[in-house]
C-alpha cells in the first residue's frame, strides 16, 4: 500500500546518486528488501514501472529485488531462528525476549549504468 | 558484452526521512513545541478522542491540530467546532501516510508561536504510518475494542513504535469478547515500555489519564 511512496524515495535517491556520478541514464536499480519489511515486491515493481518511466533518466530502468531472509535472535538462549516461521516466540526455549537481527531492510544496494 | 558499470549506494530508503524527522524534532525543541503523532485504524474514534482530550487541556496549554486524510475536511471542521482551537486539514493526495517533509509543510501553516502542543492525526492506517518518522516527539495509537485484542499480533510494527496505546470504546467490551489483559500482554510483547490507557471517548471515561500523560510529556519537553 505504501509502495508508491517508497518508489518516490528510491527515485529521488537514485537521481541524486546518478547526478553525483555524472550519469545520464540508469539501466537498473538493485534493491535489498527484507522479508518482513512490509514491502510487497510485486507492488513495488508495478509502482516502479509507472513512476520510473515518467523520468527521462529512468525510462526503461529495471528494478531488481534481492530478498533478505528474516532472522530473529533470542536474548535468553542466544540462538537464532527464522522469523517468518516462528514469529516473536523463540522455538528453542519459548522466550518472547527476542529481536529481529535482519529482514526489515528497504535499501538501495547499487545502480547499474 | 555490454559495458555495465555498477555504482554501489547501500543506503536505506528511509535514511533521508529519518534525517528530516530528526531535524524537525530539534527545531520543535528549540521553539518549545511538542508534536504528537496519533495513529489508528479508520473508525477507531481518533477525532472523538481528540475532542474529549483537547477540551480537558486547552485552558492549560495552547493546542493546535493537524488532520491528515486522503480527502475531505470533515475532521478538521469537527475539531474546530467542538473545541474552538486552531485545526487545519492536510490532504495526502492518495498517499497512505505522512512523512517528515509533509508534516513540516503542515506545520508551516500552523501559527506555532506560543503553541505548546500540535497533535497530528495521521491517516487511518496501521501499516504505512508506522514506517515513517514524522518528526513527532512521541507516537500514540488508538486501538478500539471492536477491532479485537489480537491487533498487536497482526500489526507488530505499529505497536512497536508507539509510546502510548489508548484502548477506546471500553463501554462495549462485554459485547466483543475483548480481553484487556491479553491485549496488554500482546502490546508489551511488541514494546515492553508502551503505556496502555483504556478509555471511552463517548462518555469521557479514562480520558483524564491521557490528558495527564500528555501534559506531563509537554512539560518535560519544554523544561
Amino acid at each position: 500500500m505504501h509502495e508508491l511512496g517508497i518508489v518516490f524515495y528510491i527515485i529521488r535517491d537514485v537521481k541524486q546518486a546518478a547526478q553525483e556520478n555524472g550519469v545520464e541514464h540508469v539501466n537498473a536499480v538493485v534493491m535489498n528488501i527484507g522479508e518482513v519489511s512490509t514491502i510487497v515486491p510485486e507492488y513495488l515493481t508495478d509502482c516502479w514501472r509507472w513512476a520510473a518511466d515518467k523520468e527521462e533518466m529512468l525510462k526503461g530502468c529495471e528494478l531488481k529485488i534481492n530478498i533478505i531472509p528474516a532472522v530473529t535472535t533470542c536474548g535468553d538462549c542466544g540462538r537464532e531462528y527464522e522469523t517468518v516461521k516462528y514469529g516473536k516466540t523463540c522455538p528453542h526455549c519459548n522466550s518472547a525476549n527476542t529481536w529481529l537481527l535482519k529482514g526489515n531492510e528497504v535499501e538501495i544496494k547499487e545502480i547499474e549504468v | 558484452m555490454t559495458d555495465v558499470r555498477v555504482i554501489e549506494i547501500k543506503k536505506s530508503v528511509f535514511a533521508d526521512n529519518n534525517e528530516d524527522a530528526a531535524r524537525l524534532r530539534s527545531e520543535l525543541k528549540g521553539r518549545g513545541t511538542y508534536l504528537l503523532n496519533l495513529m489508528s485504524s479508520p473508525g477507531s474514534g481518533k477525532t472523538t478522542t481528540l475532542i474529549q482530550l483537547i477540551n480537558r487541556i486547552k485552558d492549560k496549554i495552547k493546542v493546535a491540530v493537524m488532520e491528515a486524510d486522503i480527502d475531505s475536511d470533515v475532521d478538521a471542521i469537527k475539531i474546530k467546532d467542538a473545541t474552538g482551537i486552531e485545526s487545519i486539514q492536510l490532504h495526502t493526495g492518495g498517499m497512505c501516510h505522512l512523512d517528515a517533509e509533509m508534516t513540516r509543510q503542515g506545520l508551516d501553516n500552523v501559527s506555532l508561536d506560543g503553541t505548546d502542543l500540535v497533535i497530528l492525526e495521521n491517516v487511518g492506517n496501521l501499516v504505512c504510518p508506522a514506517e515513517f518518522d514524522t518528526g513527532a516527539v512521541r507516537n500514540a495509537m488508538i486501538l478500539s475494542v471492536p477491532e479485537g485484542h489480537d491487533k498487536p499480533l497482526k500489526y507488530p510494527l505499529m505497536f512497536s513504535v508507539c509510546d502510548l496505546v489508548i484502548v477506546n470504546k471500553i463501554d462495549v467490551m462485554p459485547y466483543f469478547d475483548f480481553d484487556l489483559d491479553k491485549c496488554s500482554e500482546y502490546v508489551h510483547m511488541r514494546n515492553p515500555k508502551a503505556r496502555i490507557i483504556p478509555i471511552c471517548a463517548k462518555t469521557g471515561e479514562g480520558v483524564d489519564a491521557v490528558a495527564d500523560w500528555l501534559l506531563e510529556e509537554v512539560y518535560n519537553w519544554k523544561h
